[in-house]
């Protein structure tokens, strides 16, 4: 056949819409169905069955001495994590910090409560939820659940695009809304800092666990009001507080689950 | 050839813009200059071998940094079976500090501007 311009465009023409036609409907059949992951499996977060930690935390509000005015374990925490210290409500960073017993823990906010609960200022930190909506709205996976528990953040990943804010219940998370560096007093090397743009919040001390350290609060705190350690190790002090007093969480209506528990010494 | 002049001074004007880089730095004497590195004393061997870390280095850190923060193991084993903390401070510039005598050398030399710094510390100065 003698191909001239008039053929070849011709045939160029109908291979084009052959393949545009084609390709897609092969592409639907390959895959058998409509699509393989459905988008609430892509976000659950990686879990691991049968691990042996849970990390949690119990807060004696009988022993906390913030009402004196003590602040051992916000600064601890706070040196340790270049936390900076901006004095304005609007742009402040905290990681653990209090606030009235009643906002804590709204559900108590009876007329007649306990005298030496009300108004009483409550240590109040991320309570690394067993479902922590903060991961589910995350769109970069910059914040997940460990396996042992913790909900961690990856500094490196976070947009700042704040959805976790929105998200948590609790308030746990603070946003730098300009370049934290000069608001450090003294800076610990071996901790980053921040940078402009990021989210961040308590890590239940990731890095000092994994030195085998107990968190920088609960080793500051001088009247061992927190208590730190293994929820699923029948014989932790931690366990043992639990099943020796009443405990409260904070917001258990949620459903989050939180693994920072509060109780009345005796 | 119209306005000789004009085209052949606009040439000349062009070349002396376009090689601005390499004359004034012929006349500030950097022109012959190299990255100076000040590489730790006591230490013989990196975490791998000198030429592959030269190359690699940025890859090996993106490693470590996803290993260490996203599966929480922290322990590197080298090539030649040597055990590391995967610590950029700890670690890297336990030998390499301070930074502006090993890392910022050749970053500046070739103009690459890594983002570690703008959150990560050197604890031997800024």
């Amino acid at each position: 056949m003698e191909t001239n311009r008039r053929v070849f465009l011709k045939v160029a023409g109908l291979a084009t819409l052959g393949f545009m036609v084609t390709k897609p409907a092969l592409d639907v059949f390959a895959r058998g169905q409509f699509g393989e992951a459905s988008v609430g499996e892509a976000l659950d977060p990686p879990h691991e069955v049968g691990t042996t930690t849970k990390w949690g935390m119990a807060v004696n509000l009988t022993a906390c001495s913030e009402k004196d005015g003590c602040t051992a374990c916000t600064d601890a925490c706070h040196d340790y994590h270049n936390v900076p210290d901006i004095d304005n409500k609007e742009e402040e960073i905290k990681w653990i910090w209090t606030a009235p017993y009643e906002k804590v823990f709204p559900e108590h906010g009876n007329e007649f409560i306990e005298d030496d609960l009300r108004g009483s200022e409550v240590m109040v930190l991320c309570n690394h939820c067993e479902h922590p909506p903060c991961i589910k709205v995350c769109p970069t996976r910059a914040t997940w659940k460990r396996e042992d528990g913790i909900v961690m953040m990856d500094f490196h990943r976070c947009i700042g695009c704040r959805y976790c804010m929105a998200g948590c219940p609790y308030g746990a998370r603070s946003f730098n809304w300009k370049d934290p560096r000069p608001f450090i007093k003294e800076t610990n090397p071996d901790f980053p800092t921040r940078t402009r743009g990021v989210v961040e919040k308590c890590n239940f001390c990731a890095k000092r666990l994994s030195k085998g350290l107990q968190p920088a609060c609960v080793e500051a705190c001088p009247e061992k009001a927190l208590t730190f350690g293994n929820l699923l190790d029948d014989h932790s002090e931690l366990r043992e507080i639990l099943a020796t007093h009443t405990i409260v969480r904070r917001l258990p209506e949620l459903g989050t689950e939180p693994n920072v528990y509060y109780y009345k010494a005796d | 050839m119209y306005d000789a002049g004009k085209i052949i001074s606009g040439i000349i004007i062009f070349f002396i813009l376009v090689s601005f880089p390499i004359w004034i730095s012929a006349a500030s004497g950097t022109i012959g200059d190299v990255p100076e590195l000040n590489l730790p004393a006591d230490e013989e061997q990196c975490v791998e071998d000198a030429e592959w870390m030269r190359a690699n280095h940025m890859d090996l850190l993106i490693d470590w940094r996803e290993t260490v923060v996203r599966e929480g193991v922290r322990v590197y084993t080298a090539s030649d079976g040597k055990e590391y903390n995967m610590s950029l401070t700890d670690t890297c510039l336990d030998c390499h500090s301070p930074k502006a005598e090993f890392c910022d050398q050749c970053h500046d030399y070739v103009a690459a501007v890594p983002n570690c710094w703008s959150c990560h510390v050197d604890p031997g100065g800024s």
